[in-house]
């Protein structure tokens, strides 16, 4: 089951995955149109910064999620099959119960509105918006036994092959 | 639709495509490939890399920065950007025509023995019109105060005195409302500092009054181009109508293929001249056919238009000449040269030859051209292509042989020339006749590049065939000249094919009237892309002798397939001289909405002239086609 991962190093801060995660979420699905949509459609994505640490973060649909547990509508669910959390428009009651409890801020509301908004893995594509429009590959979508098998290699490459180098 | 289908609608480009392709050789289509997506807040103009404070960045969705870190808005960064790149532009062609003008200088102080006054008549045509008295004056005297007099619109410090080249080449009309407006610009090179001075940090913030700041700049760019024009023809002969070729068939198998790339005739002009001279030296070293020189963008133009010579390519397609394994030598001078030529060129035994001191590329040979000595310098770059001959691989030869007629050369005095021999007395009557009566709808000049973000040519072919089929005089410069030459539309055949029934028998009558024994070319290739003053000229003939001004005329503008910083210059000052001007890219701007309106709504209370923004070129064909209309419907024609 495939996850948005982050490659902490990577984020040069461009914020080019924010802009595409707004336009996916647009009417048109085009930047030059997108702009001058109302409302105005909202990303699911965010470039935080800190102390010089760059960091796109957008919901982890987590398996045990806060959101999920506290949703008195039932609007927020998991959809066991796609291993996501989502999140029903018309059963939302905008309480903010959710915002309230999610560990990572990344729960938002739609503009204007108090229904709120968040990450769908973007389900009409497969590969999400953010992932593809990042120029650094900082955002990868991959399985996590991918992702810690890369890791385990480079740890190969860099200790038993490349020597090393403490910084 | 194959790979290369979707880059080029030239068979000749997606031939050599394929071959990139099969070979492993890396094109600009695989860098664009390699780039996208491209970034979003840059594709709308609200990156801002002005100060060390930034870079700054705008959301264009209200979540994030709203303003810069200074307080700049997007509105700001986005005029301040567009005004740089119109310096850029203006930089560009104004540089040029400086080298021109100074060039001219020497021949007239006998500093520049290599080249001469070819012609006297332009020179004296310009003098005239410049206010020049010409009394009995002779020609370096004469030349060498059209020289100063052009020089004079780069150092003028008077702000009250304007530009020469403006203020004696638009209508009355134009001067007046660039005068209401405060864009009279009075010096050249003062502009273009100006432009970098007020969108620096902490300057102008006020988006329209940057805007008109631009204006002003793109009148210098017009300056400079008009300037260039002159010079060249007083320098190297007023085009005239000269049959030629165009595309990778031109190269020959058994010749010294050596493609001239750029945009400079003082470089391309002897290059193509000493050719000819040193043809014995090629036949000594193999080549049965000699040196057959070829053209790339607008340098080629420039030889295409004066000399006959072919052009290979222009613009997006200038690797591909490389990978025919054919060309022995790519001499280049200064704009749209990509760097990507060296990397390629190292494939193969061509010898890539710089000659300018600002346009070095890593990888090339630099042979500097000096003006004082530039036979010599010629000599050398010619021998050096005949050297690298020798070094090529007959197996790696592959020329496509795909090639096209390519009729050129239609200055506004070849044009006037034509029409002439309709009515000797009164030339310019039978195109306004036609134009009043319909058979002609309306003038439209397509300008500009390639763009690797347009499927090559495709938007130069939709909209022409378009605009013809319903009678509207087509004018081309610059590399999209060269796309209609590459396919064709440069030939009375396509007059026959494309034109509509008022527009045939207008190119019809005038074909036979000079001889042709056919129609003229669908397309009339008036010049390089600094040459699109001729145009602009053409129009300000027909407005003067109506008694109207431009604005009113239903004439537009198209770069259908702009790239460069020069293009966005000539866009803007196409719209400062009233004309409906479609650009076919997104220009970077969006993210400004109160400059978005100002170019493509107010500006026609402004100027008359405003910016259509479209990207479908049927759909940009109707709203040129709008647009004549409305100005006939206001002519009352």
């Amino acid at each position: 089951m495939k996850d948005v991962f982050i490659e902490l190093e990577k984020c040069q801060g461009c914020k080019s995955c924010e802009l595409a995660c707004a336009v996916e979420h647009s009417k048109a699905k085009t930047l030059f149109a997108a702009i001058s949509e109302t409302p105005l459609p909202r990303k699911r994505v965010f470039v935080e910064y800190v102390d010089g640490k760059r960091f796109p973060i957008q919901c982890r649909h987590c398996e045990e999620a806060p959101c999920v547990a506290i949703c008195v509508s039932g609007a927020l669910s998991r959809d066991e099959s796609r291993a996501l959390v989502t999140h029903s428009k018309e059963r939302c009651i905008g309480c903010g119960m959710c915002v309230m409890v999610c560990p990572f801020g990344v729960i938002t509301r739609e503009m204007g509105s108090k229904v709120i908004t968040k990450c769908d893995r973007c389900k009409d594509r497969d590969e999400p918006a953010c992932v593809e429009s990042c120029p650094v590959g900082a955002l990868v979508f991959t399985d996590m036994e991918e992702l810690e098998k890369t890791r385990r290699r480079g740890v190969i490459k860099n200790v038993l092959i490349g020597g090393f180098k403490a910084s | 639709m194959t790979e290369s289908e979707k880059k080029s609608s030239d068979l000749a480009s997606r031939y050599m495509l394929d071959k990139a392709k099969a070979l492993g050789l890396e094109t600009i289509w695989d860098h664009y490939e390699a780039m996208l997506p491209q970034c979003g807040f840059g594709e709308l103009g609200v990156c801002c890399r002005m100060c060390l404070e930034g870079p700054c960045r705008i959301d264009p969705f209200g979540e994030g920065a709203k303003v810069g870190v200074c307080g700049a808005t997007a509105d700001a960064i986005v005029a301040r950007n567009l005004d740089r790149a119109i310096a850029a532009g203006t930089a560009s062609h104004s540089d040029h025509a400086r080298h021109v003008a100074l060039t001219l200088l020497a021949v007239a102080e006998g500093k520049a023995p290599d080249y001469k006054i070819t012609d006297v008549g332009k020179l004296k045509q310009v003098a005239s019109r410049i206010g020049i008295k010409l009394d009995k004056k002779d020609n370096l005297t004469l030349a060498k105060e059209v020289a100063l007099a052009a020089l004079e619109d780069f150092s003028r410090q008077d702000v009250n005195i304007p530009l020469t080249w403006v203020a004696t080449t638009m209508t009355p009309g134009r001067i007046e409302v660039f005068s209401k407006l405060g864009i009279v610009p009075h010096n050249i090179d003062a502009n273009v500092s100006e432009i970098m001075h007020r969108t620096s940090r902490g300057n102008d913030a006020d988006p329209v009054n940057l805007l008109l700041g631009g204006i002003k700049c793109a009148l210098c760019d017009y300056a400079g181009c008009h300037i260039a024009t002159d010079l060249c023809d007083i320098l190297f002969g007023t085009p005239k109508p000269v049959v030629s070729q165009a595309n990778l068939g031109i190269l020959k198998k058994d010749a010294v293929n050596i493609a001239v790339h750029g945009h400079n005739p003082l470089l391309s002009d002897i290059v193509v001249d000493v050719a000819g001279q040193l043809r014995d030296e090629a036949i000594k070293a193999g080549a049965k056919e000699g040196i057959n020189m070829v053209g790339i963008c607008c340098t080629g133009n420039e030889v295409l238009m004066r000399k006959g010579v072919g052009m290979a390519t222009h613009s997006v397609s200038q690797e591909l000449v490389v990978m025919t394994g054919a060309l022995d030598a790519i001499v280049v001078d200064i704009q749209c040269i990509m760097p990507s030529l060296s990397s390629l060129c190292d494939c193969f035994h061509t010898k890539l030859i710089t000659t300018m001191p600002i346009a070095k590329i890593p990888g090339a040979t630099h042979i500097e051209f000096h003006d004082d000595k530039a036979v010599e310098s010629a000599k050398k770059i010619i021998r050096l292509a005949i050297e690298a001959y020798k070094h090529r691989d007959p197996k790696k030869v592959d020329i496509p042989d795909v090639k096209q007629t390519a009729m050129a050369g239609f200055s506004l005095e070849a044009i006037v020339e034509a029409l002439s021999k309709v009515d000797a007395k009164d030339p310019l009557k039978p195109l306004i006749d036609n134009i009043v009566n319909g058979n002609i709808q309306g003038i439209a000049l397509f300008a500009g590049c390639n763009n690797v973000k347009i499927v090559q040519d495709q938007n130069y072919l939709a909209m022409v065939k378009e605009l013809a089929k319903n009678n509207v005089l087509i004018l081309a410069t610059g590399c999209g000249a060269g796309a209609f030459g590459r396919h064709g539309f440069l030939t009375s055949e396509a007059t026959e094919e494309y034109a509509g029934p008022g527009l045939k028998a207008v190119l019809t009558a005038i074909g036979q009237a000079v001889g042709l024994n056919a129609p003229l070319p669908l397309v009339l290739h008036m010049g390089s892309c600094v040459d699109n003053t001729r145009a602009a000229d053409a129009a300000v003939a027909v407005a003067n002798k109506l008694g109207v001004d431009i604005s009113q005329l239903p004439v537009v503008a198209s770069a259908p397939e702009a790239m460069a910083e020069k293009a966005i210059a000539i866009g803007t000052w196409a719209v400062a001289a009233g004309l409906p001007t479609h650009v076919g890219v997104v220009p970077p701007v969006l993210g400004g909405p109160l400059v978005t309106e100002v170019l493509t709504k107010t500006a026609k209370d402004l100027l008359g002239g405003y910016f259509i923004v479209e990207t479908d070129p049927v759909a940009a064909a109707g709203k040129l086609l709008d647009a004549i209309r409305e100005r006939r419907k206001g002519l009352g024609i």
